[in-house]
């Protein structure tokens, strides 16, 4: 497992942290970089023909959007990942990366929805195909992590949150597919990028946007990712701790036996469950 | 010959309060095995994780030559384990349950019939649905329901409870016979002194190790460290 | 493994057949989803007519959820929730057999539920072939992510609560396709039911397929 090795904090050394050189230096970028994007969407790039000012919230939407789809893929991934190889370190890295897809999932849909409002003159549009297909996926994913607080051993909720994931993903293509035809009048943007007639001020902050947001969202991923990670960390070692708690059972089990019969309950827990 | 089970250092997590602390046991082929110790020993997960329904955290084991952490399924067919749930179907009759049980290991009709009248379960009982039966009736239909898939290993946890006088000689009189046919039998008791008479080795756990052996192969290891006994955890 | 299964399947529907939980509970909850879906719309039989194809198959939803809990309830009852795992039964021949029960009672709760609507509603069926056909790939697609989701919560305790949440969204592509066949086969929508049931089909095909290699997966608890 090469990769735990590379991903993982240095435990031993700041058990309290999540952060590393690196994601100093991503933090940094991002501090510079959402001002700046800011600066480009609301005052140096233009307004949009038909659009308007709501053309400035597209550089949110479009890459959180992106970043969304970006998230439960990897999640899927990681899901076969886990199931493929069985460590915790794909079952970690599915959690972590759903918990920010739902996350950028919700800003997706809230941005849309207020760029929607000036622009389709409805904060809803049912027959929109991309809206539709992004808000079940929303509401599958919303499952997926419920099913992940399920107090269960930590194994078998990962095998079966592996399964949840991969369905996920699996049921975007049916559900995008099914949304498209029940409304064929779709609103939504067919792609602005291709149409060729974006400005090359436009074309660069939208492009910004894109970088800025994908680097907050690896810097949200890896912190996430290594907070989970200490704290199964912790339950490890408080595994450790408790085998030594349930071997000096078992010494005081044989100084029982050898006394007389063993007979009722040594253990002050009770029932082991 | 591969011994029934073979367990070495077998480290067994429920969530994550660790129930077996690295077991170590072998149990040759159509011996008769006692567990006793105290509740929260580790009695019932050790009949668990021999029926191949736990995980093994750490360590290595095999029961009737199938691997734990590699091979639970086929061996699952092989065992049958009576546990504190009967795993009975309430809104089924008893011969319902006894077939479908039959069904699913490929026993034939005569096969059913003759596990029904093993355990006492007469004609008239047949076609009672479990729920209306007494807690003892109900155990031997469990019963009934292990034996018409012939185990080669019976995993019995506390066999006698809840049974009348007659109902715990069919179970003595059952395991005498697995026995003789060749199955390994371990069973978890509290009833020492009526089991005594139908096993020559008794193996006694506590905090989730083997803490006494009367038969294990070599010196006795009731004075064994157990830290020696979890080597390899 | 077809054999496994069949036995599996029937001894779920002998269940069933006992415990009456369907008949008794279940079909009489499925008409009153109905009622309450007249109160709702204000007794118009114009919305309702327009309507009616929509409403079944969330009244047919809200009863697969029942359906499918109770389907994971029978091996769980009695604290034996390790029932199926001891069978040593391949975990595809498993899923066939409760997906394949719980079709069966899916089909039989549907025509209840669709004589209920083409009555209460005032609905006239031009295209039986479409509504048959529909009917048949939407239960069967249901069927299968349910008994996928229904196994998914076994032992953790929680099952009731937490299978609608995860059962339903997914369900959404259902819904719309056989909404849309249903309202073609009723004549009040114009839509070509026909690749609506295409797409039904390739929902459950995945959901089968995907049930075959997973459950096996989900069905060890430890």
């Amino acid at each position: 497992m090469t990769a735990t090795a590379a991903t993982a904090p240095a435990v031993g050394n700041d058990p309290a942290g999540t952060g590393s050189r690196g994601t100093r230096v991503l933090g940094a970028f991002i501090a510079a970089g959402i001002p700046t994007l800011l600066l480009f969407a609301f005052a140096l790039s233009p307004e949009d023909d038909s659009m308007r000012d709501a053309v400035r919230l597209l550089y949110i939407h479009v890459p959180v959007a992106i970043l969304t789809y970006v998230a439960f893929g990897l999640t899927a991934v990681a899901s076969a990942g886990y199931l493929w190889k069985r460590t915790r370190w794909w079952d970690t890295l599915a959690h972590a990366s759903a918990e920010i897809g739902v996350v950028f999932c919700g800003l997706t849909l809230v941005t849309g929805s207020i760029w929607g409002r000036p622009t389709w003159n409805t904060w809803w549009e049912w027959g929109d195909v991309r809206l539709v297909t992004t808000l079940v996926l929303f509401l599958v994913f919303v499952g997926y992590l419920a099913f992940r607080r399920v107090p269960a051993d930590p194994e078998v909720r990962a095998r079966r949150a592996a399964v949840l994931g991969i369905i996920g993903a699996i049921n975007i293509p049916i559900v995008n597919r099914s949304v498209e035809w029940w409304e064929n009048s779709t609103l939504h943007q067919r792609s602005s990028l291709t149409d060729g007639n974006l400005e090359d001020l436009t074309l660069f902050t939208w492009f910004l946007g894109t970088v800025v947001l994908g680097a907050a969202f690896l810097w949200l991923l890896v912190h996430r990712f290594r907070l989970a990670w200490l704290e199964d960390e912790v339950e490890r070692q408080g595994l450790a701790s408790a085998l030594d708690e349930r071997r000096a059972e078992a010494r005081s089990g044989v100084e029982q036996a050898v006394g007389g019969p063993v007979e009722g309950a040594l253990d002050p827990r009770g029932d082991p469950r | 010959m591969v011994p029934a089970v073979d367990l070495d250092g077998v480290v067994t997590l429920l969530g994550r309060y660790p129930a077996l602390a690295g077991i170590s046991l072998q149990v040759g082929r159509g011996e008769v095995v006692l567990l006793q110790g105290p509740n929260g020993a580790g009695k019932t997960t050790l009949l668990r994780l021999c029926a191949g329904l736990l995980r093994v955290e750490s360590g290595r084991g095999s029961v009737l030559g199938h691997d734990l952490t590699a091979d639970r399924r086929p061996l699952r067919r092989r065992v049958g384990l009576l546990g504190h749930a009967t795993g009975l179907y309430d809104d089924l009759t008893v011969a319902e349950n006894v077939r479908f049980w039959g069904r699913t290991s490929r026993a034939d009709d005569a096969a059913m019939r003759r596990a029904l009248d093993h355990l006492g379960l007469t004609s008239k009982l047949h076609d009672a649905p479990v729920r209306r039966l007494s807690a003892g009736q109900r155990r031997r239909t469990a019963l009934a329901t292990l034996l018409v898939r012939r185990p080669e290993l019976w995993l019995l946890d506390e066999p006698h409870a809840a049974l009348d006088q007659h109902g715990r000689d069919l179970v003595d009189r059952l395991i005498g016979e697995a026995a003789a046919a060749g199955a390994t039998v371990m069973l978890a008791s509290h009833e020492l002194e009526r089991v005594a008479g139908l096993s020559r080795r008794t193996v006694t756990i506590a905090g989730g190790l083997v803490v006494g052996d009367t038969g294990a192969p070599g010196a006795p290891v009731a004075d064994r460290e157990p830290a020696e006994v979890a080597d390899g955890a | 493994m077809v054999r496994d299964s069949l036995v599996v399947a029937g001894k779920d529907l002998r269940v069933e057949w006992r415990s009456r939980i369907l008949t008794n509970q279940v079909a009489p909850f499925t008409l009153l989803v109905v009622v309450l879906f007249g109160f709702a719309l204000d007794a118009d039989t114009a919305t309702l007519r327009d309507t009616a194809a929509g409403l079944y198959w969330v009244a047919v939803l809200l009863v697969a959820v029942l359906a499918v809990q109770r389907s994971a309830a029978v091996e769980t009852a009695d604290d034996a929730h390790q029932r199926m795992l001891l069978s040593g039964l391949e975990p595809a021949a498993i899923f066939l057999g409760k997906a394949a029960a719980l079709f069966v009672q899916l089909l039989a709760l549907e025509v209840l539920l669709g004589a209920a609507v083409i009555v209460l509603f005032d609905v006239s069926v031009g295209n039986v072939a479409l509504l048959l056909c529909t009917a048949v790939v939407a239960t069967a697609a249901i069927a299968a992510a349910g008994t996928i989701y229904g196994v998914l919560a076994v032992g953790l305790g929680v099952r009731e609560t937490l299978l609608p949440i995860l059962l339903l969204p997914v369900l959404a592509p259902v819904l719309i396709s056989a909404t849309r066949a249903f309202g073609d086969a009723f004549g009040r929508v114009d839509a070509d039911g026909w690749a609506w049931l295409g797409l039904l089909g390739s929902f459950a095909i995945v959901y089968i397929v995907f049930g075959l290699l997973a459950y096996g997966v989900l069905l060890e608890e430890s």
